[in-house]
């Protein structure tokens, strides 16, 4: 199944100019902590309909990368959003799964309480609407999760949490995805299900789709563009191309 | 016992004061602020004894004051600092408690303010009903406004950051809130157990509870029940009634931790 996207969904590799379709640039990018460089200089073209899978050792500063795009934390350089049509569009709809969430696994919160809180002004604690819980359980089906809908979000194994997270992220429909793919607690047949989700997605909805991995095999499958990080850029290209860059060797050895 | 006007006063009162202590409390313990709702109470010594300093008659507006610039304070400089916020709210509490005793204590005449320490809740005139009323119908509408993006702060932080929610913003008008309530009735409960109330009915109801609304629910339900029940008790025994209210509430929350069991899906 996962195959016969890939065979059709393919898109060709990163084109150098974001002349033709929708495009995400990230220009001079760069972030530091005091005087400590946690990366320089990072340009990023990222196409709708594409899978970028962000690579690196532990430390390079991929997580960061990804909360500088969001505007989580300061950082120099700038990112331009430009539709299909060629016009700019300012700041695109961005949607974020982080890594981690720790929280309270005793909070008393169910899943489409949190979804109630994010989505709509009625205080969740007052009101109810059946409006709502219909939109909520497709959002959650996009993500095969709906049954989760009245569980209780520290209940959550560590798969279905991510899924329910995606599905917020999804919530409204963004331009631009942002995937922080946790390094444990979820098994391989949720990590599975969590690529065949975030495939069917670059297949149906067009949007770009930046996902930190650390399944160098899933990546080399899925991705259409590799980006190969460690405090500043230095590989990118289709997965081929970089799985075949001297510094692949360098930083993950043997492994591949 | 509702033949003095007195206990029909007091017992308005409760049936005001505790639902917002119920609601607020949901918030107080999912945003992990115990300790710091906690220091509000310890920040009222400073409060009062300015207010007595400054020569008013019943120090209620200084003290709210008071208690509003303390709580933004800590918010703040929780924020602005890297050391944990238990830190920055221990240094503020003892601070704030010592310089009110300095205060009060100060010609010898610390007595006249032991009231303030366990709280007179048959001293309630309708003028405190009027302004507790307001601080209500307030609280009621700034809960509806400010609930979900509290909500989803008490999730994670961080994620709260990432839905565009003004974190900083939203705590630092929840802990003003909580600086008013807590100051407009510690005459009646007194600051050595107004903190109970901001803990107990929301600890003891997410025993119990598995989503946002029966959390609440419950929550109020158990701080209007103490309420309730801690008033009757006192009159009937001549005890205090806060520290009544507050041994009742705490009876249920022990009840409650006894049957999670059965209530946690």
């Amino acid at each position: 199944m996962i195959n016969i996207f890939k065979s059709i969904l393919h898109h060709g590799a990163s084109s150098p100019d974001c002349a033709k379709v929708c495009c995400t640039r990230i220009e001079h990018f760069g972030v530091r902590a005091g005087d400590l460089i946690i990366f320089d200089d990072v340009n990023l073209h990222v196409h709708c309909g594409q899978l970028t899978a962000l690579i690196g050792p532990n430390g390079a500063g991929k997580s960061t990368l990804l909360k500088a795009i969001l505007g989580e934390v300061e950082h120099t350089g700038s990112l331009h959003y430009v539709d299909a049509k060629g016009k700019h569009t300012g700041h695109p709809i961005i949607g974020y799964v982080p890594q981690y969430l720790s929280f309270d696994v005793s909070a008393p919160a169910s899943v489409m309480d949190l979804f109630m809180a994010c989505l709509s002004r009625r205080p969740v604690w007052l009101f109810s609407s059946h409006h709502l819980r219909r939109q909520v359980l497709e959002n959650l089906s996009r993500v095969k999760a709906d049954h989760l809908i009245d569980r209780r979000l520290g209940a959550l194994s560590g798969g279905e949490l991510q899924r329910v997270l995606l599905a917020l992220a999804l919530e409204p429909l963004p331009d631009l995805l942002l995937l922080d793919e946790p390094v444990s607690g979820v098994d391989q047949n949720g990590l599975e299900l969590f690529y065949q989700i975030v495939l069917e997605l670059r297949a149906n909805e067009d949007m770009a789709i930046i996902l930190i991995s650390h399944d160098l095999d899933l990546v080399s499958k899925y991705a259409d563009q590799v980006v190969l990080l460690n405090k500043k850029i230095l590989a990118v290209g289709s997965p081929d191309e970089v799985f075949a860059d001297a510094s692949m060797k360098k930083i993950f050895g043997s492994i591949i | 016992m509702f033949d003095y006007q007195f206990m029909v006063n007091a017992f308005i009162a409760i049936l005001l004061v505790t639902p917002l202590f119920g609601l607020l409390s949901t918030m107080v313990v999912s945003n992990r602020m115990a300790f710091f709702s906690d220091s509000l109470g310890h920040g009222a010594f400073t409060g009062i004894a300015i207010g007595v300093l400054l020569g008013s008659s019943s120090p209620l507006i200084s003290l709210v004051i008071f208690s509003i610039a303390f709580a933004l304070l800590i918010t703040y400089i929780k924020n602005r600092s890297r050391v944990g916020a238990d830190t920055v709210i221990g240094v503020f509490s003892s601070t704030a408690i010592a310089v009110g005793l300095m205060i009060m204590s100060s010609g010898g005449s610390f007595n006249k303010f032991s009231s303030y320490l366990i709280g007179d809740l048959l001293s309630i005139t309708v003028d405190d009903l009027i302004a507790l009323s307001i601080v209500f119908v307030a609280v009621l509408v700034m809960w509806a406004l400010l609930f979900n993006q509290l909500l989803v702060m008490s999730i994670n932080a961080s994620f709260a950051r990432s839905r565009g929610i003004a974190a900083l913003k939203v705590e630092a008008i929840f802990a003003a809130m909580l600086a008013v309530v807590v100051s407009i009735s510690i005459q009646w409960v007194g600051i050595l157990i107004i903190n109970s109330l901001l803990v107990l009915p929301a600890a003891a109801s997410r025993n119990v509870t598995n989503d946002v609304k029966h959390y609440n629910l419950a929550s109020v339900m158990i701080a209007l029940i103490s309420g309730v029940s801690g008033l009757m008790i006192a009159y009937e025994f001549d005890t205090a009634a806060g520290a009544t209210i507050v041994v009742i509430a705490a009876a249920i929350y022990f009840i409650t931790f006894a049957l999670r069991k059965r209530f946690i899906k």
